[in-house]
């Protein structure tokens, strides 16, 4: 058995607590402990981008992060971007723009974009390209990935 | 008062289901609760051809924390898409036939013990010649894979119409070539998963499952299982694309049946991004020679061709394929006579199936190849010998397929404007080129693989207190949108806001069973069934308003939230209409149906019925591309594309299935392949097999053509699939434009093209020292 430690993170503005074992990845903690199911398994790991999430404000796959060594560090992920149940302006742009289609790289899509608007407020399309180049997304062909990032970069 | 009639079908809307997409709450299959469930693992088949002497499971068994292990010795039962060459069992007996057939299988309390518990299997192989080439698997002497059928053919396709001699005899020109095709496999971003509950006290089971075709897991899992099919609920969740790979039921979903059944509880069966791409059901990998007859004008007189397909370890959809890829040369330009010899060829890799543009995409890259080839011998534009070839909807084709609307022409002419075709093509210098090129698909298979006799689709709606529209269907919505097409057709056909209406999809507890969502059926066929039974259910809201009101339902005008006795101020608001069409009988349930007209379902001859469709969507697609010499690097600069659907129902969704396609015919034709060495798979993860990023894929202009199909949903056809073919020699016809190079195999990836050039400028050199 791997030994377990106490972490204390901030996720989505929660603290929490948990006793996580050395070797859990932040993917199986934020699926499996934290019950956050939004974030995304795609690949066998680092593949795919499903699983980005933000941690201290910066990007990263959780399918590569262990959950031990985000203690102390604030965590976002896809469930966070919701206020009073309304959809972020970046949320409302994919579902308006179709910038989803079956959805499921959607949530690391979105987090990756997140990331960049913030950097960035009035992104060019290519600094979108670069932000996303790691998030794979099999139903688009990205075009209306662009438009979505870019609407929601207009204000929607 | 102005009375607006809302119309939703023609309107760009975003999916029904959207904003659970976006905001993390939709729920996949691996995202159900399942706390209680045990895990479920499949051990797989270290050898690619064997003869299974013994699994010995004591040890695994007897692990603690082990609920289950199984082998094929629990499962005698073969199962298959197609009911006349069910060949696979969902865990091997007997004999592997590829690296990864699952062998064995376990349930346990968590991920270690079920590793640890694999870890304990012993399984004694003896190997058996193996071979991972059609051309090996048809070496004479070569061990069958399955005994009945002799030389590894599968299926020997041979297929000819009209006077194909005397076509090459009045051609002008003739050309041929021959071409080959990596494999490539779907890659849905979500890997498979089911979640199985058995409850032994009442003898049923559940499975939540990662599946286009619920309808078909539900068939197979009460033959493998061996349980009446009353005792078993099929659900299909959110699901992340399929693009075919999910359009049969496939063995981790009756494994993940059998072990809870067998463990007496529920099992969670999650496969791994490589396991995913082992259970592949791909396109396979093609060799085509074929050789096209046109005359001065740039008629076609004739089309003789052959394919070989390495279909992989087990039947599948493999009969299939190799029949739409002789069928699909036709309906699409006028062709007075063809020759097809097929080939299906098994072999000990992992087993094919459909792909989007089944069966199609191989071939029409060949045909269109050829076509810029003799377009070009004849001194003709490749958009006017196309033109040349045009139909006439109506029209049968010399095999039999229906095409009752035409919209190709219209195409080429919107993509020959938008790309400034007729000033830039051969104009752009060194380098950078154009290319064009044309395809077409099915809306649907006029007759299905599972001939019950039933209608192709039946839609359910339910009328209740409250007003809402409850459409019941067994539609599997992948994230393509057939579960918003159905909100958007009832409630055009009732004139209310899409807001009215709820789908309910995929609960085989609940909703109409559906073939499924593959061949691009479901907008037309799961459309028109909407279409139905929303008029159906108008003609009830009619009648209960003209009863209310004393007139005749003649004199009743439905505007959705009113209904009114026409040319007067005296209506009914929605709601009162609601209540007087429930006060004889309460609840209101109706029904719509839909079937093909038979004279869309092929001809008599044999395999006559695959191609049949009651609607074909076309395509037509210009290419732009760079290409550095140095290094062989293709770039897609960008793409203009035309797409008849007949009628965009949602232009929104119609766009994004268009992209979709080109975009993954440019996967195909850039960098996508599978690679085996002594048949173990290479490149299963998402990095050696490589789909394009974000940062190599083209801007794709889409136009939408509407033809209004006469048997389509408002007119409407599929898009989903037809625009992908067209790409890949729209593609080599632009690399050809840019630097005179013909490229005969795909995907064109950087060394193949290099190598290409090279042998080009060697045999230039050659031919220039001759010369000299």
């Amino acid at each position: 058995m791997a030994v377990k430690r106490l972490v204390s993170f901030v996720i989505n503005g929660r603290r929490r607590e948990d006793a996580v074992s050395d070797n859990l990845l932040l993917l199986d903690y934020l699926r499996e402990v934290a019950g956050l199911t939004g974030t995304k398994r795609g690949c066998d790991g680092g593949e795919c981008g499903a699983c980005t999430v933000l941690v201290g404000g910066e990007p990263r796959l959780a399918c590569l992060t262990l959950a031990a060594s985000c203690e102390g560090r604030k965590i976002e992920t896809i469930e966070a971007l919701a206020t009073h149940g309304r959809m972020s302006l970046l949320q409302r742009a994919f579902h308006e723009k179709l910038g989803a289609q079956c959805g499921y790289c959607t949530p690391g899509m979105i987090m990756a974009a997140e990331a960049l608007l913030r950097r960035q407020s009035s992104p060019t399309e290519a600094d979108i390209r670069e932000a996303l180049s790691g998030n794979i997304c099999r139903c688009t062909g990205y075009v209306k990935i662009i438009e979505s990032v870019q609407a929601a970069a207009r204000g929607g | 008062m102005t009375f607006v009639k809302a119309r939703c079908a023609g309107t760009a809307t975003p999916l029904i289901d959207g904003v659970e997409k976006v905001t993390g709450r939709a729920r996949f299959t691996a995202d159900l609760p399942s706390r209680e469930a045990l895990v479920g693992r499949i051990l797989r088949s270290p050898l690619a051809h064997g003869v299974i002497r013994a699994i010995d499971t004591a040890r695994a068994s007897a692990l603690p924390g082990v609920r289950a292990v199984i082998t094929g010795a629990d499962c005698d039962v073969p199962y298959g898409v197609l009911p006349i060459a069910q060949n696979e069992y969902p865990l091997a007996r007997e004999r592997v036939r590829y690296v990864g057939e699952p062998i064995a299988a376990v349930a346990a309390v968590d991920e270690a013990t079920a590793q640890a518990a694999l870890d304990l299997i012993a399984a004694s192989i003896d190997p058996l010649p193996a071979y991972f080439t059609a051309q090996d698997a048809l070496a004479d002497g070569a061990t069958r894979l399955h005994e009945n059928k002799q030389g590894n053919v599968e299926r020997k396709v041979t297929q000819e119409f009209g006077d194909v001699e005397a076509g090459f005899k009045a051609a002008d020109l003739v050309r041929e070539a021959r071409y080959h095709y990596a494999e490539v496999t779907h890659a849905q971003m979500e890997p498979d998963c089911s979640l199985a509950e058995y409850d032994a006290e009442r003898d049923r089971l559940t499975l939540h499952s990662t599946t286009q075709v619920p309808y078909y897991v539900h068939l197979m899992l009460a033959q493998c299982v061996k349980m009446d099919a009353s005792r078993i609920r099929v659900v299909k969740p959110f699901v992340g694309g399929g693009f075919g790979h999910r359009t049969e039921t496939l063995n981790f979903e009756l494994i993940a049946g059998l072990l809870a059944r067998a463990a007496c509880g529920a099992v969670k069966l999650e496969l791994s991004r490589e396991e995913t791409l082992l259970t592949h059901r791909g396109r396979p990998e093609t060799d085509i020679r074929i050789r096209i007859g046109a005359k001065k004008t740039g008629e076609l007189t004739a089309v003789d061709c052959e394919a070989i397909q390495r279909g992989g370890a087990y039947g599948g959809y493999g009969l299939v394929t190799i029949l739409y890829s002789g069928a699909l040369l036709h309906a699409i330009y006028r062709l007075p006579a063809s020759r097809y010899h097929g080939l299906r060829v098994y072999a000990n890799t992992p087993p094919c199936g459909a792909m989007r543009g089944h069966g199609s995409v191989d071939m029409r890259h060949a045909f269109e190849s050829l076509l810029d080839e003799l377009a070009e011998g004849l001194g003709l534009d490749a958009i006017a010998l196309r033109r040349a070839n045009l139909l006439e909807a109506p029209y049968r084709s010399i095999n039999d397929l229906q095409v009752n609307s035409y919209g190709l022409g219209e195409c080429l002419r919107r993509v020959e404007v938008a790309s400034g075709w007729r000033e830039r093509r051969g104009k752009l210098g060194r380098g950078r080129g154009l290319g064009l090129a044309c395809s077409h698909y099915p809306s649907g298979a006029a007759k299905p693989v599972h001939w019950t006799g039933e209608p192709h689709a039946v839609v359910n709606l339910k009328l209740d207190f409250d007003g809402e529209v409850v459409a019941l269907t067994g539609a599997a919505d992948i994230g393509q949108g057939s579960s918003t097409l159905i909100a958007q057709v009832v409630a055009d056909v009732l004139g209310l806001g899409i807001d009215r209406i709820r789908v309910v999809a995929n609960d085989s507890a609940v909703t109409p069973k559906d073939n499924g969502s593959y061949s691009s059926r479901v907008s037309f066929m799961v459309g028109n069934a909407a279409i139905a039974a929303a008029q159906n259910l108008k003609k009830l809201l009619v009648e209960a308003a003209a009863r209310k009101l004393e007139v005749s339902p003649a004199d009743i005008e439905c505007l959705g939230e009113t209904y009114r006795v026409t040319g007067t101020d005296r209506m009914l608001v929605y709601q009162s209409v609601v209540a007087a069409a429930l006060e004889d009988g309460g609840t209101i349930g109706v029904k719509g149906t839909y079937s093909t007209p038979p004279e869309t379902q092929g001809g008599k001859f044999r395999g006559a019925a695959i191609g049949s469709s009651a609607g074909f969507s076309y395509a037509a697609q210009v290419v732009e591309v760079s290409v550095d010499e140095d290094t062989g690097a293709i770039r897609v600069e960008k793409v203009w594309v035309g797409h008849d659907c007949g009628f965009a129902i949602n232009p929104l969704a119609v766009e994004g299935q268009v992209q979709g396609s080109v975009w993954m015919g440019m996967g195909q034709a850039l960098c996508e392949e599978t690679q085996y060495h002594e048949g173990r798979a290479l490149r299963a993860n998402l990095l050696d097999y490589r789909v394009p990023t974000i940062v190599e894929s083209p801007p794709i202009e889409v136009h939408i053509v509407e033809s209004l199909d006469p048997g389509g949903p408002f007119g409407a056809k599929e898009a989903g699939e037809g625009a992908l073919a067209g790409f890949l020699p729209a593609l080599t016809n632009a690399v050809y434009d840019a630097v005179g190079l013909r490229l005969t195999e795909l995907p064109a990836s950087p060394d193949r093209v290099l190598e290409a050039l090279q042998a080009k400028r060697r045999a230039e050199r050659v031919k220039k020292a001759r010369a000299a």
